[in-house]
């Protein structure tokens, strides 16, 4: 008796301690980098200490808090905020420019670097590509040179 | 290839002046009030703040509007709260009314906002912003009086105060 009395305890508990293990299923470093602080425009990661950011924090935390999912905290955000609260291109919203803007733009930079790195090596290694001769040996480099040889042991 | 990247870095620059010019805020209505002239105000319809349905501005027609653009985080907005409050019930039997608009807030934030100042006027939610870029409004508060003819008669861009209420909300009424 007494041991049916523990199992149906046990099995009690079973459910109990399975929401405690997911719960806080995210946290407020988790979504704050891919939601914006709409009325700072900026990602609320970025946002320190403005009011509005600080409220947003807040009620994210108390969404983290009361075992809501990531998901279902943007919707909740969503719901607040409007899309435009979602940081991540591609999440909701109807910015189709925006979202391929955002790839194209670094894209471009990433390839115009390399694309001015490999023009300053073509024109580096070309011959006489380096003009003039071996740079003149400045005047501290010969002071040092001579304070070498002097406590040279 | 120089040609190329600097077509490049044209387009990029291009790109951002745009991105500058297009963030630029409507102050249209200030130019208009700075010639002496009151510009129709723009449509606005909105959800009424804790759901109940919508509401335009256009409902109002026929009544002087004190329209304030608040959020519940925003420090000025607690200080002019209570004399907006007063002015409502000032104005209630003289054919004004103050018709708040809550932007971009958390709505649990907003309601303890006006449970706490005891407002008692309408309000509405500004969720996306719509409102913000219609009447070009950048700070937090910003009101607009408006007429009975739907035309914006002053405005102001900050907090309110009793003088500003005297000199431009009291004649229309």
């Amino acid at each position: 008796m007494r041991r049916l009395a523990l199992g149906l305890v046990a099995l009690a508990l079973v459910p109990v301690a399975a929401a405690a293990r997911d719960c806080p299923q995210t946290s407020l470093g988790d979504i704050e980098d891919e939601v914006m602080c709409p009325v700072c425009g900026t990602p609320l990661g970025l946002a320190s200490e403005a009011p509005q950011a600080n409220q947003e924090r807040a009620y994210i935390q108390r969404l983290v808090d009361s075992c809501k999912s990531k998901d279902e905290i943007k919707r909740a955000l969503v719901a607040e905020f409007g899309e435009n609260v979602l940081a991540l291109p591609g999440d909701e919203g109807d910015d189709d420019l925006g979202d391929v803007l955002v790839y194209l733009i670094p894209a471009l930079g990433i390839l115009l670097a390399a694309a001015g790195i490999a023009f300053a090596l073509v024109r580096w290694r070309r011959p006489g590509g380096r003009r003039g001769g071996p740079p003149p040996v400045s005047a501290d480099g010969a002071r040092l040179d001579d304070d070498m040889e002097r406590y040279d042991l | 290839m120089p040609v190329a990247v600097l077509c490049v870095l044209l387009g990029l620059l291009a790109l951002l002046a745009y991105g500058l010019a297009s963030n630029d805020p409507d102050r249209s209505v200030d130019e208009a009030l700075q010639r002496g002239e009151r510009a129709q105000a723009p449509g606005l319809e909105l959800p009424r703040l804790g759901g109940g349905g919508n509401a335009a501005l256009a409902d109002y027609r026929g009544q002087v509007v004190v329209l304030n653009f608040w959020a519940s985080w925003c420090k000025p907005c607690k200080e002019e709260s209570p004399l907006l409050e007063r002015w409502h019930q000032r104005m209630a039997d003289r054919g004004g009314t103050v018709l708040g608009v809550d932007m971009l807030d958390v709505t649990g934030d907003a309601q303890e906002f006006i449970a706490d100042y005891r407002l008692t006027y309408p309000m509405l939610k500004d969720r996306d912003g719509d409102g913000l870029e219609a009447f070009g409004v950048v700070q937090y508060p910003e009101t607009f009086v408006i007429d009975r003819q739907g035309r914006i008669a002053a405005v102001q861009r900050g907090p309110v105060d009793e003088e500003f209420m005297q000199s431009r909300v009291e004649p229309l009424l």
